[in-house]
């Protein structure tokens, strides 16, 4: 089978991308017979002269603009290898679809027009280039024939794009001089410029060298999803994912990050029938494990004794924003990273960089729409990613605003937040967990229900623990093992080498009673009971604890008073105190229908 | 890894996204070749399941042995299957056939109004019974907010702009020049209430790679397909009046594959004998936008 081949062709508005593509097509007998004919027959009936491009703007509203809005892409091979040749437009307005077009290629051809000379997205799309991962790059000096083909404007633009390319680490960049119009140096060295001694566009594209796949890096594999089709007749329980580096095998002892614990790989599945020993990177596979533990989408799952990927929740990452509003510190947003998605805020602008001309404004402290940003961000709750350096698959990331993928980016550091160090307590906990041989899973079929942590928070009231005590009642009555605990007995047993002044509790003391009620919750949990605790001005910091301890077992907060100025996120909110008996029926029937339900 | 594997696992890993990510998924099956590919994908991305129904718009002019074959296999991989039609158009002969509509108007009446409306839940859906043996009407009524469509971007010039996963509104119009960005296999999977999703797994693949994969999954196809000794055989499939067999000798997957390559068909565009695609220069694209596969 012939190996096969993304390549992306970028460059300024009509510098020219989409004749060049065109010219590449029909001199080497690329298109389907008739094609051409029939764009030449169109172009005859509507009176305009034929170009090349138009066999590419296969859209009327394209047609009418004479610019390309979208990468599309076209088929071509050569003896060595079959080409999809994406055609990233050049205008500024559909930057998102440079980068949709640009971000799968494995090698680009920068196009910049002969005449006009370097331009602002010439350098824009050199810069997301190299942050987008294309590491192999072209340039083409096009319209050679609009300049009588001159050697010294040819040398005059190489120079000066090969020192901005030089700035961004783009080093030995080749460059070609063509004109796509004409047909020279395309297919067939050009006869108007003997002095180009060089590569053809046709020559050089088979000279792209072919990334291998990471298969000897360790392992990487995202969770995309857990399968169970028990009702369809299947007991396997089934993780799938796509192996982003390294290689699965059989029998492998995989830990899931970012909660540290471990199982081993009992067979990798597959369909129709079989088994595999082994599944590499970029391979779609699922698998079973031998000792069964609660893994969901977003972890990220790595073999025993490789190279630990990140946690965390703070972060030093670059971005690109392509948003119509301006990323903004005062705003919630989603992060995507490998099959995670969590809440996001932006913590700090470093640095705005101009991506045209690579100036640079420390001063800027939002990130507007086609900037690139140096910057800190922060996750609502640790996640497990890679830093760009070790592993470029799994530091990448989108930022979703409303519903839209407004940016994208890679993460170049960690940064220690609060609660980093009890993280790495938890996980190194769930490394040396000594477990039984009665599985969570197993609980939870026998007693018809998941388990999970009901908290409930709010400013310090005594009908907060009421409300918490209906819940576990109302909760028995419906066949739920549940238990309620509540902060005053955890004072008097579990807490009383602590010293607890009459006028309140210090600092410290709070958080290891927190942390003590969070290691508590995790035993609950795992004996497969729901358990309903009241804390009073439950802050964002504890219930991140909380969540760091039990995870990825359901946390549902529910928040009783006043939530103005309270930063916990909560599943739901009863702002008066004074709960009506259709609160506690919401509340029953978010508990029954998605915390707990199997 | 070779092509097909490549091409393979992409759209295993689109599939389970749009799985993960959309409550009310559903996956259109044509019977043709390429939403059949689709199918097998999904049961190996599922691991021999279909966890969401599949989709039929049946235009009742359908070639017999596509209706058969669809039932055949429904039986045999206990698949979850739907179709949807436009009573109304049937009823009052408002059809091509009947000689009250012309080819576009016809299609649109057919298959796009059909499909909107088997989509959004307004039009009765019928759901094959695995113990009755039989189609019912479906008592769910709520609206796909993500359909899984077998489009690949060789098929036609409008094809070639499309996302993996595409946003839709209302209305299931397409708006070609402002589509969200993707990249680094990340999807747009939010969108607003009253719009929807269409993902498309099988975007990067070719016709050829439709067969090859064929050949070397073993998939079951409809024998329209080949020749059985006419010296004639189906391309493309859809409606019996509008779709017209080529001349070929092609009798299985791997002469088909040969004559992909090196015969005849190498240069000649896959859908040139669907009939409605040559009535007006961008008939095809304006349906599109309105939902038409």
């Amino acid at each position: 089978m012939a190996e096969q081949m993304n390549v992306v062709i970028t460059g300024h508005v009509d510098h020219g991308k989409s004749t060049v593509i065109g010219r590449l097509m029909a001199d080497t007998g690329s298109l389907p017979d008739g094609k051409l004919d029939q764009v030449k027959a169109l172009c005859q009936r509507t009176s305009k002269p034929f170009e090349y491009a138009f066999l590419l703007d296969a859209l009327k509203d394209e047609q009418s603009q004479g610019i390309t809005i979208d990468a599309a892409r076209v088929f071509f091979k050569t003896r060595k290898r079959h080409y999809i040749i994406i055609d990233a437009p050049g205008h500024i307005e559909f930057l998102k679809n440079m980068v949709t077009g640009a971000a799968r290629a494995e090698a680009a051809f920068l196009c910049i027009d002969a005449n006009e000379g370097i331009q602002e997205n010439s350098r824009r799309h050199g810069y997301l280039l190299s942050m987008l991962g294309v590491r192999q790059i072209c340039v083409l000096v096009n319209k050679m024939d609009l300049v009588h083909y001159d050697m010294r404007v040819y040398k005059t633009v190489v120079r000066k794009f090969s020192r901005f390319l030089r700035g961004i680490n783009l080093r030995e960049v080749p460059f070609i001089p063509v004109s796509g119009m004409q047909g020279d140096n395309i297919v067939s060295p050009s006869e108007a410029m003997p002095w180009w001694k060089g590569h053809t566009v046709l020559s050089l594209i088979d000279t792209f060298r072919k990334e291998s796949a990471p298969l000897d890096l360790p392992l990487r594999l995202p969770v995309q999803d857990v399968y169970k089709f028990t009702a369809l007749g299947d007991d396997r329980r089934i993780i799938a994912g796509t192996v982003a580096a390294g290689t699965l095998r059989k029998g492998d002892e995989l830990v899931f990050y970012p909660s540290g614990k471990k199982s081993h790989v009992a067979a990798i599945e597959n369909f129709p029938e079989g088994t595999m020993e082994s599944a590499a990177a970029g391979m779609s596979a699922g698998f079973t494990l031998s000792e069964q533990i609660y893994v969901k989408r977003g972890d990220l799952a790595v073999r025993t004794g490789e190279k630990k990927p990140q946690t965390g929740n703070l972060m030093r990452v670059n971005l690109f924003w392509l948003g119509r509003e301006a990323l903004r510190r005062d705003k919630d947003y989603f992060l995507k990273v490998g099959t995670e998605r969590v809440r996001m805020r932006l913590v700090d602008t470093n640095k705005v960089i101009d991506a045209s001309s690579l100036n640079s404004d420390g001063m800027k402290k939002m990130v507007e729409r086609h900037d690139v940003a140096d910057c800190v961000i922060a996750v609502q709750r640790p996640i497990a990613f890679d830093l760009v350096e070790d592993f470029p698959q799994t530091s990448r990331f989108v930022i979703i605003d409303g519903y839209e993928i407004a940016g994208g980016g890679i993460i170049r550091e960690v940064l220690r937040d609060k609660n980093a160090e009890y993280r790495d307590r938890v996980m190194n906990r769930n490394l040396k967990w000594d477990m039984g041989n009665i599985t969570r899973f197993s609980r939870s079929e026998r007693y018809g229900h998941k388990s999970a942590l009901v908290l409930v928070g709010g400013p310090e009231d005594k009908r907060k623990i009421a409300f918490a005590k209906t819940i576990e009642e109302k909760l028995f009555e419906s066949d739920i093992k549940v238990y309620y605990l509540g902060i005053e007995s955890m004072m008097a047993g579990l807490d009383s080498d602590m010293a607890i002044k009459r006028d309140g509790i210090s600092p410290d003391d709070r958080d290891e009673m927190i942390r003590r009620l969070a290691e508590l919750s995790n035993i609950f949990v795992d004996a497969g009971i729901v358990m309903v605790a009241a804390v009073p001005n439950l802050s964002w910091e504890e219930q991140e604890t909380i969540l760091t301890s039990i995870s990825p077992v359901q946390v549902i907060t529910i928040w009783i008073g006043c939530s103005g100025d309270s930063s916990v996120n909560t599943d739901y909110v009863i702002e008066n105190p004074e709960y009506s008996e259709k609160d506690m029926e919401a509340a029953m029937e978010m508990i029954l229908n998605k915390g707990i339900s199997l | 890894m070779d092509q097909l594997t490549q091409l393979e696992s992409l759209s295993i890993h689109i599939l389970r996204e749009a799985y993960a990510n959309f409550r009310n998924l559903c996956m259109l099956w044509s019977i043709g070749k390429d939403s059949t590919v689709l199918l097998w994908l999904a049961r190996k991305a599922f691991y021999g399941h279909v966890p969401f129904p599949l989709v039929h718009i049946d235009t009742h002019f359908k070639i017999p042995e596509m209706i058969k074959y669809r039932d055949r296999l429904t039986r045999e991989w206990k698949l979850p299957m739907l179709y949807g039609e436009n009573k109304a158009a049937l009823n009052t002969k408002q059809t091509f056939p009947d000689g009250n509509a012309d080819r576009i108007t016809c299609c649109r009446l057919l298959k796009a109004e059909a499909l909107k409306n088997t989509l959004n839940g307004k039009w009765p859906r019928y759901r094959f019974n695995h113990k009755a043996g039989k189609y019912q009407v479906d008592e769910n009524t709520e609206a796909f907010t993500g359909v899984i469509v077998g489009v690949r971007s060789d098929e036609e010039g409008s094809r070639s702009k499309e996302r993996y996963f595409s946003p839709r509104d209302g209305e299931n119009s397409w708006d070609v020049g402002d589509q969200p960005p993707e990249f680094w296999n990340q999807f747009k999977t939010d969108f607003a209430p009253g719009t929807h999703v269409r993902v498309h797994p099988l975007l990067d693949w070719t016709e050829t790679n439709i067969w090859e994969y064929i050949e070397r999954e073993s998939i079951p196809t409809v024998s329209l397909y080949y020749d059985q000794g006419s010296g004639r055989r189906y391309r493309s499939l859809g409606c019996g009046p509008c779709t017209h067999p080529v001349e070929s000798t092609a009798k299985n997957v791997r002469e088909i594959i040969e004559e992909l390559q090196s015969g005849k068909f190498a240069n000649i565009a896959e859908r040139s004998g669907r009939a409605q695609d040559k009535e007006d220069g961008g008939g095809l694209e304006t349906l599109r936008r309105e939902g038409y596969m």
